[in-house]
């Protein structure tokens, strides 16, 4: 497979098939800073000026998008909240700290960390024994708030997640599947700062899909932690997630198609569709050549028995 | 060839050479849910894995809160 982009052959790194495209590493890299650039851009996210706060986990998508910021220019520190999982916490840090120090430091970048059992004096899943709750939804609930408290403490303009379009393709199903309207609102890739003390948030990786940014960060080496948060084992998202990367494989295109038709449809403000009789007697009026309701000046049962009428027999 | 595969971290042994695209499907694996990586060298569907290669099988979907 040849890079589609290269004036001269140059062998592909990943093959795109939602674009139709292939790319070599350089021109790879150059898509990925190109879509998120597109998406700060149409999402009014940030501009050179601002000062970005990006909640980092040690995974692919958030160091990626703390590489990407900083080679795109931004002015972008980081946060990194330090959930007292164990092996697995131990290991996430220590991969943030090295990326810091070998990336982030070069650009003059910053770390902050907070570790919750220092703060809140239990690691995240003694929090949720004690609390009688799902851990993910501890663990969510705690990283929302110390990134919004960190955010708006230190003075930064915006705060940014590494949520990519599979993460926001599954919430969105899981949303639609259980009729939770009231949180479809809030599935924009940019959250005003709507109130006193919460920080404008903004997700500038939502047109990459996870494969994408794992293939970005192998291609720019970047160093992350692999292997999955134990506690997420057994998640609907990944359950969702699952399901949707079946359905791209054999029809490419159908997670962007659903998240950014759903963030189409929200941008041209397209509230619950008027009542059906609102709607028909709107759209349909009598079908020329039988009077039955039609949106067409010719109804289709009176098109298609016309061109039966002129048609031959096989 | 020696394929190592993680969530649980293992290794598999597979007669080559096989296109990389054949090697999924016969793991019952997604493209999309996946990376092939040789070396550190990403590879796509149609390269050829020869039967001496050491590949490695990364999966990329990571899961969580709903956010």
């Amino acid at each position: 497979m040849n890079c589609t982009k290269c004036p001269i052959s140059t062998k592909a790194v990943i093959g795109l098939p939602r674009h139709n495209a292939a790319f070599c590493k350089a021109c790879f890299t150059t898509f990925v800073h190109e879509q998120v650039a597109r998406a700060i851009k149409s999402q009014k996210m940030f501009s050179k000026d601002d000062r970005i706060l990006v909640a980092v986990s040690g995974g692919k998508d958030s160091l990626a998008l703390w590489h990407i910021l900083l080679q795109l220019g931004y002015r972008a520190d980081a946060l990194y909240v330090n959930l007292g999982i164990g092996d697995y916490s131990a290991r996430s840090h220590e991969k943030v700290q090295r990326f810091a120090e070998t990336v982030g430091a070069t650009y003059g970048a910053t770390l902050l960390v907070h570790v919750v059992e220092q703060e809140e004096g239990a690691g995240i899943r003694e929090l949720s024994n004690m609390l009688h709750r799902p851990t993910c939804s501890t663990c969510g609930t705690m990283k929302r708030y110390q990134f919004n408290r960190a955010a708006v403490e230190q003075e930064y303009d915006v705060m940014a997640t590494g949520h990519n379009l599979d993460d926001e393709a599954a919430r969105l199903l899981g949303n639609v599947l259980h009729w939770q309207e009231e949180y479809l609102e809030k599935q924009g890739p940019t959250l005003p700062a709507s109130v006193e003390g919460f920080a404008k948030k903004v997700k500038p990786l939502y047109r990459l899909s996870e494969r994408e940014l794992a293939a970005y960060s192998v291609v720019n080496k970047i160093d992350y932690i692999v292997e999955e948060c134990p506690m997420a084992k057994g998640s609907k998202t990944l359950l969702y997630k699952e399901v949707l990367n079946r359905l791209e494989t054999e029809s490419p295109g159908t997670k962007q198609r659903f998240y950014w038709g759903f963030l189409e449809k929200q941008s041209r403000g397209e509230r619950a569709p008027a009542s059906m009789e609102e709607k028909d007697q709107r759209t349909l009026h009598p079908c020329q050549t039988c009077g039955q309701p039609t949106s067409a000046d010719i109804c289709s049962y009176c098109k298609m028995m016309a061109k039966a009428k002129t048609a031959t027999p096989q | 060839m020696v394929v190592q595969l993680s969530h649980p971290h293992r290794e598999v042994e597979i007669k080559g050479p096989k296109r990389v695209r054949e090697m999924l499907r016969d793991l019952n694996l997604v493209v999309e849910a996946h990376l092939v990586i040789r070396g550190e060298e990403l590879l796509t569907e149609d390269e050829v894995i020869a039967d001496a290669d050491h590949i490695e099988i990364r999966p990329v979907i990571s899961g969580g809160s709903l956010q």
